[in-house]
């Protein structure tokens, strides 16, 4: 497959960094909760049951797929989300709404098709609009 | 439009589209039952899907490819976890190699079709979720070329309309 597109715009070591940061409920949930405030590393550790070091490297892993953002401040490690790298994350889900918005344009196509292709043929051109149905019909030549 | 809504979860990796049909359920129920009109809106105009395997039924497989401009062929397998006809399915989407047999490390998306009457008229609802695996990006890469190559074929398939019409 021609990858290359998508690597044009997202590096290959960046998705994968990216996915591997979503595959983990607490990491999930961090980003959540940093998306509508900041939390420093210590009030996330105890939001959750394990150890201060747990956490960090959680936040760590975050940081790398570029999804948040540390940043010292006195004696406190602040985490922000990083917006363009959940930015990225939208797109490519995006991307992949396109593909089921084309699918779904096909398939209409193919139902306004066999819509007209019956014995009963209604007028060609007008088949968006025809609510014949021809559903019940035996129309399963592909099913032998 | 044939999309009415769509959500993205972007925590869970998952996408909602929920399109409307001016067909009856069990008529769009055939376009997933029949391999023969699966492969007509599966891929893209210049990337067709072609099912050498559909075993519709619960646990049953499906094994298919794509062909592309040049002749590429890419595989892929399905594996129907449940049908309830005409009105709900779900399984699961992944990579094949060469010999149709399932890419273990390469992730799947995991389907949930649902098509329920409204009127006369079919609603479908497509919940897609996304193993987040590291080679995750190789689905969306291969759905972002079906997309491009799509967008194209689909003005085709809009102008051969217009004139036609």
């Amino acid at each position: 497959m021609v990858v290359d597109q998508l690597r044009a715009q997202h590096s290959e070591q960046e998705i994968d960094r990216l996915f591997q940061a979503f595959a983990d409920t607490t990491r999930r949930d961090i980003v959540r909760r940093v998306t509508v405030g900041e939390y420093s590393v210590s009030g996330l550790a105890a939001l959750y049951a394990m150890s201060f070091a747990a956490v960090q490297k959680h936040v760590a892993v975050l940081e790398r797929a570029s999804l948040v953002a540390k940043e010292k401040r006195g004696r406190e490690q602040i985490v922000r989300a990083n917006h363009d790298g959940l930015q990225r994350a939208r797109r490519l889900l995006d991307e992949y709404e396109v593909i089921w918005r084309q699918r779904a344009d096909r398939i209409a196509d193919l139902l306004a098709e066999t819509a007209t292709a019956k014995p009963g043929r209604i007028q060609a051109g007008n088949t968006k609009t025809s609510k014949t149905e021809t559903g019940k019909s035996k129309d399963r030549k592909g099913l032998s | 439009m044939t999309v009415v809504s769509s959500v993205k979860n972007l925590e869970a990796l998952s996408l909602t589209v929920v399109a409307e049909f001016d067909a009856g359920v069990e008529r769009v129920w055939q376009i997933w039952e029949d391999p023969r009109q699966l492969e007509r809106w599966w891929g893209p105009p210049t990337w067709p899907a072609t099912f050498e395997k559909h075993e519709f039924v619960p646990g049953g497989e499906a094994s298919y490819f794509m062909t592309g401009p040049e002749g590429e062929k890419a595989r892929g397998w399905w594996r129907f976890v449940a049908i309830d006809a005409p009105h709900r399915l779900e399984f699961d989407d992944g990579f094949a190699d060469d010999n149709g047999e399932p890419v273990a490390d390469m992730g799947t998306i995991h389907g949930l079709v649902t098509l329920e009457p409204i009127g006369d008229r079919t609603r479908m609802t497509v919940l897609s979720t996304f193993e987040a695996e590291e080679q995750m990006e190789k689905i969306i890469a291969m759905g972002m070329e079906e997309g491009m190559n799509g967008a194209l074929g689909q003005v085709d398939a809009i102008l051969a309309e217009s004139v036609s019409a």
